[in-house]
């Protein structure tokens, strides 16, 4: 009974509402229909994830024990003194700013160079340089392992040739660093060459030949028409960057793994330590706060870049 | 005139540097190849030379004998082809209807989806690998694809090509025409946005192809390893010397390193279209 008074009122107010024709009505159960599966999995797969992550942090939550208890900010706080967290945190950040800074430094020369002078040679340029960006990093740090070997490496036979003795790229602590972000600019840098390129081929020549109509030398045309225009790409290849040399893992480790029992120094980065908490030691609250550090250097990042992408340009 | 030729002498130069710096970035592919050529014992010698004295395939013999790289191509090509399937399908339908259809929460999902698109994966991998467990698909190949079923990027990717390229009178003029909507879905926008499906099509492939700590958390039974892994574990085997171990990774890098050269153009079109990695 009550359904059908329900159903009569539907009624009413459907043909209260004639202007809804019955093809947008089915339009509309398409729309809900189609669209409900994928939000069902969009909140399974990141939404639910996301917020777990920040729960987890305030859980005694080890995955081999079924007592989870709530420790409040416990692991946050234990982690700012833990010695692994510390020395993972400087040496992601040492990486992520080394990485940012030398692969955008680079990509923008070159891709200036390309768009500017490079003649018939850009489209090689391309090439070159964007084909470390489609190779996987395991066997591209495989390579790179090979060439920084101690013994037989390429790259101390090269330094021998100017006298420098043989360097430990893999096994001194120091130097692995350095490896791993050479490693880290190699992939990146063909990456943001190109967005860097398609940013620049973007300016309209037209303010270049005003601006030599008036005298002004290629490196005034650089520094007052080609660089500002740049700032905004500038600027989103810099965050995309950044959170992803955050984000190091792979070629870390694969440096440090061993071939025929001779392992390289392990670079200890930030998400290493959540894969070794979580999945060493099965402590995943310490794993998901630490984890939670890692997101809130991903939204500092995103909010400097929206601050500075809203700031009217001059 | 003068100052001209000096210019050309300049710009000469830096291409000739350019070209050399270009070098130096495939060098790492260049000596992988190199080495997996080359009998062991010329491994050892120093300096090292360019191309192997004595070129030989025995070391893709042994890395095929040695593991079961055969298995891992091909797991690694089911895990990149579903996954793209399904980031296609989604995106495609999430996209479209988010551009095209106004109802009372499509602005909020809009930015969440957006928001979570910067999230990295390896911020919330550890509810993730919960889920699957709750889900029983630990060591499966359905629990390495799941978290790769869906692309939030995609999503928002595909609706910003929508709105570009689908105007609303031409779904207006179909629905006249009597073509039902997942016909128009099917027919009609899947046709106007070609070139943004086949820039995430590329995109989807190479995440999934060459991932790397998913597989790493969810998969411990070999014959289930994309190759990317199996490389990384037969990195760790102690019997493996370097010739037969750059077999491995030239096997492992060798699919999208020729599909980048043959489709390069394609490729490097589709990243700018996409604008993201």
């Amino acid at each position: 009974m009550a359904s059908g008074t329900i159903g009569r009122g539907l009624h009413r107010v459907r043909s209260a509402l004639p202007s809804v024709p019955p093809q947008r009505r089915r339009a509309y159960l398409f729309a809900y229909g189609f669209l409900a599966p994928i939000v069902a999995l969009f909140a399974f797969l990141r939404i639910f994830p996301i917020v777990y992550t920040v729960i987890l942090g305030f859980f005694n939550w080890s995955l081999v024990n079924p007592d989870h208890t709530f420790v409040g900010l416990d692991n946050f706080i234990n982690l700012l003194s833990d010695p692994n967290f510390q020395t993972a945190f400087l040496n992601t950040t040492i990486i992520a700013l080394g990485t940012t800074i030398l692969s955008i430094g680079l990509a923008f020369f070159v891709a200036a160079v390309v768009a500017y002078g490079g003649g018939k040679i850009g489209g090689l340029i391309e090439i070159l340089f964007f084909l470390p960006v489609v190779t996987p990093l395991v066997p591209a740090t495989l390579g790179w392992r090979s060439i920084l070997d101690y013994q037989h490496g390429v790259l101390n036979a090269i330094f021998g040739l100017f006298g420098i003795p043989n360097q430990a790229w893999t096994t001194d602590p120091t130097l692995a660093i350095v490896s791993v972000i050479m490693i880290s600019v190699w992939a990146q840098v063909g990456y943001n060459m190109i967005i860097l390129l398609v940013g620049m081929r973007s300016i309209p020549r037209l303010y270049y030949e005003a601006a030599a109509v008036d005298g002004a030398s290629t490196w005034r045309q650089f520094r007052h028409i080609t660089f500002p225009l740049m700032v905004p790409i500038l600027l989103f290849v810099t965050v995309i960057t950044t959170i992803q040399a955050y984000n190091v893992f792979t070629q870390v480790f694969v440096l440090a793994s061993d071939v025929q029992g001779a392992p390289g120094y392990l670079v200890p980065v930030l998400v290493y330590d959540i894969f070794q908490n979580g999945f060493r030691y099965f402590n995943f609250g310490y794993a998901a706060a630490e984890a939670v550090y890692l997101f809130l250097v991903v939204i500092v990042l995103m909010l400097i870049q929206f601050r500075l992408f809203n700031r009217p340009t001059d | 005139m003068i100052h001209r030729r000096r210019f050309s002498i300049i710009r000469l130069v830096i291409q000739v540097a350019l070209v050399a710096l270009g070098l130096v970035m495939v060098f790492p592919l260049f000596w992988l190849i190199s080495t997996s050529l080359r009998p062991a014992p010329e491994l050892l010698e120093s300096p090292p030379q360019l191309l192997p004295q004595h070129w030989t395939l025995d070391n893709y013999a042994n890395a095929f004998a040695a593991a079961p790289f055969g298995t891992w191509l091909l797991n690694s090509l089911i895990f990149a082809t579903i996954s793209t399937l399904f980031i296609l399908l989604t995106s495609l339908v999430g996209g479209y209807i988010l551009a095209k259809f106004k109802f009372p929460g499509n602005n909020f999902l809009f930015i969440l989806i957006l928001a979570t698109a910067i999230v990295p994966f390896e911020i919330y991998m550890l509810p993730v690998f919960l889920e699957v467990q709750v889900l029983s698909l630990i060591n499966t190949l359905p629990g390495l694809i799941l978290p790769y079923v869906i692309l939030s990027y995609g999503i928002f990717f595909m609706r910003q090509n929508v709105i570009a390229s689908v105007p609303d009178e031409l779904l207006d003029a179909a629905r006249i025409d009597g073509l039902s909507e997942t016909g128009i879905m099917i027919r009609l926008v899947s046709r106007l946005l070609a070139p943004a499906i086949s820039a995430l099509a590329i995109f989807a492939y190479l995440q999934s192809w060459t991932a790397f700590i998913w597989p790493l958390l969810v998969l411990n039974d070999q014959n289930l390893f994309p190759v990317q892994l199996g490389l990384a574990q037969f990195n760790s085997s102690v019997s493996v010397n370097y010739a037969v171990l750059s077999a491995g990774a030239v096997v492992a890098m060798a699919p999208t390193v020729i599909a980048f050269l043959i489709l390069r153009r394609r490729i490097i079109e589709g990243v700018t279209l996409t604008g993201f990695r």
